[in-house]
């Protein structure tokens, strides 16, 4: 579905008459292969580069160095522009920037009306889409009066609308009250699991990150680790040192092991760390 | 006694058919010193709160005491209201515009009457104090990272010298490294300088760790004022209301359900550590 083979970019500063003058690379060297269906996790702290690499996934930006494939198709070849844009869709952190129709329904047809789908199909995906992301009683509001989490899934109904084959969700709960994240998480699930679409979600919400498939984390531009949660997870002194943090249960268990409780590396969950503690509880 | 809050009643839109009851006879006691977490669903009337604690926004019924003074009585300064008492906005970073840091952060106070010189004394003072290094003092803020922006941000706010210290979100979007940072340095101001502070913020781990007491709002009202511990303790009323309890309070709940004899109360880590260790060994001794 997206392969990168050594994909660079240089975000770079020009003078007044259009010379560079300073260059930073914020995405170096990035080797990596997501397969269809997936549902993968991008981490990071702020400024490691991960944005700037999802960024590319449907052509904002271009490599500097490198190659990045969609589907098979060079993100370069300009041609090739509007298919990679449809099979790629992005939701962004601040739900207010996205939405731009006065009623749901309206929003959410935008992207299919722009790839010239026929007006009965058009109202077929809206309704499909809405329906997806369990907004479709809310197809004649306005936005406006929706919560975050909503016009988050309305923004991601926008996106399903395109027929995409893979969404990448930058920071999409960033902004949310807990009831909104829940939603947004669940409906991002859901579309991986029954429609099966490539998921990639940046996020700094460790617990959100537990049943991805596969999990990469960035810090100066590159791939520093990669993994399953539970191998990711089981470091939690690299992650630390890379601006991150783990998961609630992950962080008890690792106190807990600290004051002398034999408890197993990699424990993500709650029902998890319940079981190792009852477990450990009855043999004493 | 710091700020009181007195059947305060917000309508937006009064007398016409968008009316909106945002606020509905709150009643508060904000002492000086305290760290108070307001926490909400998104549209539960805490920002339209917070906005009346500095005079942004005037109450439609009730009032307001600031040091026991009405700020809507006659001859009260909203001015000096608004130096006393910082509001820093979510995502105040896009709000930064000087050319240099130390330029921004002067803003506030020249804008109170300050000279140049008493006004940079303030502003160094404030990035020191939010862990912003002289070097950065003639950098363009657009060349910080995003956690340093904020700080920056805080930092214009801390040097017009607030009594009270109002964030709405100041966390969000950075990474856990961020937001420990900036909330190690918010509990700092509270304990080295006796700033109140009120934190608006959705995620209950941080308000778990940090605060003295929380503040829940729900449709306008206050629904729940207590300790963490006592608040957290209503986890399945503050999920009907679309908040939650840090994931350690499920933990607890999740092991007593069990049948295993622990405390419940844990709201932290640390404390949820102490919990599990004093069952694990109970049983043992």
């Amino acid at each position: 579905m997206i392969r990168a083979e050594g994909l660079t970019f240089d975000y770079e500063r020009l003078d007044e008459e259009g010379n560079v003058e300073e260059k930073k690379r914020a995405v170096d060297h990035v080797n990596l292969h997501i397969r269809p269906g997936a549902f993968i996790a991008i981490l990071g702290h702020n400024g490691s580069g991960k944005s700037t690499f999802a960024k590319h996934i449907n052509a904002i930006l271009t490599p500097t160095e490198g190659t990045l494939f969609v589907d098979g198709m060079d993100t370069k070849d300009e041609d090739k522009l509007w298919e990679i844009r449809q099979d790629a869709g992005m939701v962004f952190q601040n739900p207010d920037n996205q939405i731009i129709g006065t009623v749901v329904e309206e929003d959410v047809g935008f992207g299919p009306e722009n790839l010239g789908v026929p007006t009965d199909e058009i109202w077929q995906r809206v309704e499909e889409s809405l329906s997806a992301v369990g907004m479709l009683k809310y197809r004649h509001h306005s936005p406006n009066r929706l919560s975050g989490g909503q016009k988050q899934r309305v923004a991601i109904a926008g996106v399903m609308a395109m027929h995409p084959r893979c969404i990448v969700l930058d920071e999409p709960t960033a902004m949310l009250d807990p009831n909104g994240r829940k939603s947004v998480i669940k409906t991002a699930r859901k579309l991986n699991k029954e429609e099966g679409i490539t998921i990639l979600l940046i996020t700094h919400y460790m617990e959100e990150v537990i049943e991805a498939d596969h999990v990469y984390v960035m810090d100066s531009g590159k791939v520093v680790m990669e993994g399953t949660p539970k191998e990711i997870f089981s470091q939690v002194e690299e992650l630390k040192r890379l601006r991150l943090d783990v998961p609630q249960a992950t962080l008890l268990a690792y106190e807990l092991k600290k004051r002398g409780i034999l408890l197993p590396d990699g424990i993500l969950s709650n029902e998890e760390l319940v079981d190792e503690l009852w477990r450990l509880k009855s043999k004493m | 006694m710091a700020i009181k809050v007195k059947n305060v009643n917000y309508t937006y839109a009064e007398g016409t058919a968008y009316e909106i009851h945002a606020l509905k006879d709150i009643n508060l006691e904000i002492p000086d010193g305290q760290f108070v977490g307001l926490i909400g669903h998104t549209g539960s009337g805490k920002s339209t709160l917070v906005q009346h604690l500095n005079g942004l926004m005037k109450a439609t019924g009730g009032t307001i005491y600031y040091n026991g003074k009405d700020i809507y009585g006659e001859g009260f300064s909203m001015k000096e209201l608004r130096s006393k008492v910082g509001l820093v906005f979510q995502y105040p970073e896009h709000q930064l515009f000087e050319i240099d840091v130390l330029t921004d952060v002067c803003f506030g106070p020249r804008n109170l009457g300050f000279s140049k010189e008493e006004a940079e004394e303030k502003a160094k003072a404030a990035l020191r104090l939010v862990g912003m290094k002289e070097e950065y003092d003639r950098r363009s803020p657009f060349e910080l990272s995003g956690g340093q922006k904020r700080r920056v941000a805080i930092a214009g706010v801390l040097a017009m010298e607030p009594e009270v210290l109002i964030l709405d979100e100041p966390t969000a979007g950075l990474d856990p490294k961020g937001r420990d940072e900036i909330l190690d340095q918010i509990a700092r101001l509270k304990k080295e300088r006796g700033i109140t502070i009120v934190l608006v913020s959705h995620s209950m781990e941080d308000v778990a760790r940090y605060v003295d007491r929380i503040i829940v709002m729900n449709q306008g009202q206050v629904k729940f004022d207590g300790v963490p511990k006592e608040v957290f303790r209503h986890y399945k009323e503050l999920e009907e209301i679309g908040l939650a309890a840090p994931q350690v309070t499920y933990l607890m709940q999740e092991l007593k359900a069990k049948g295993a004899e622990v405390d419940t109360d844990a709201t932290t880590i640390r404390e949820a550590a102490d919990a599990i260790e004093n069952w694990l060994k109970g049983r043992q001794g």
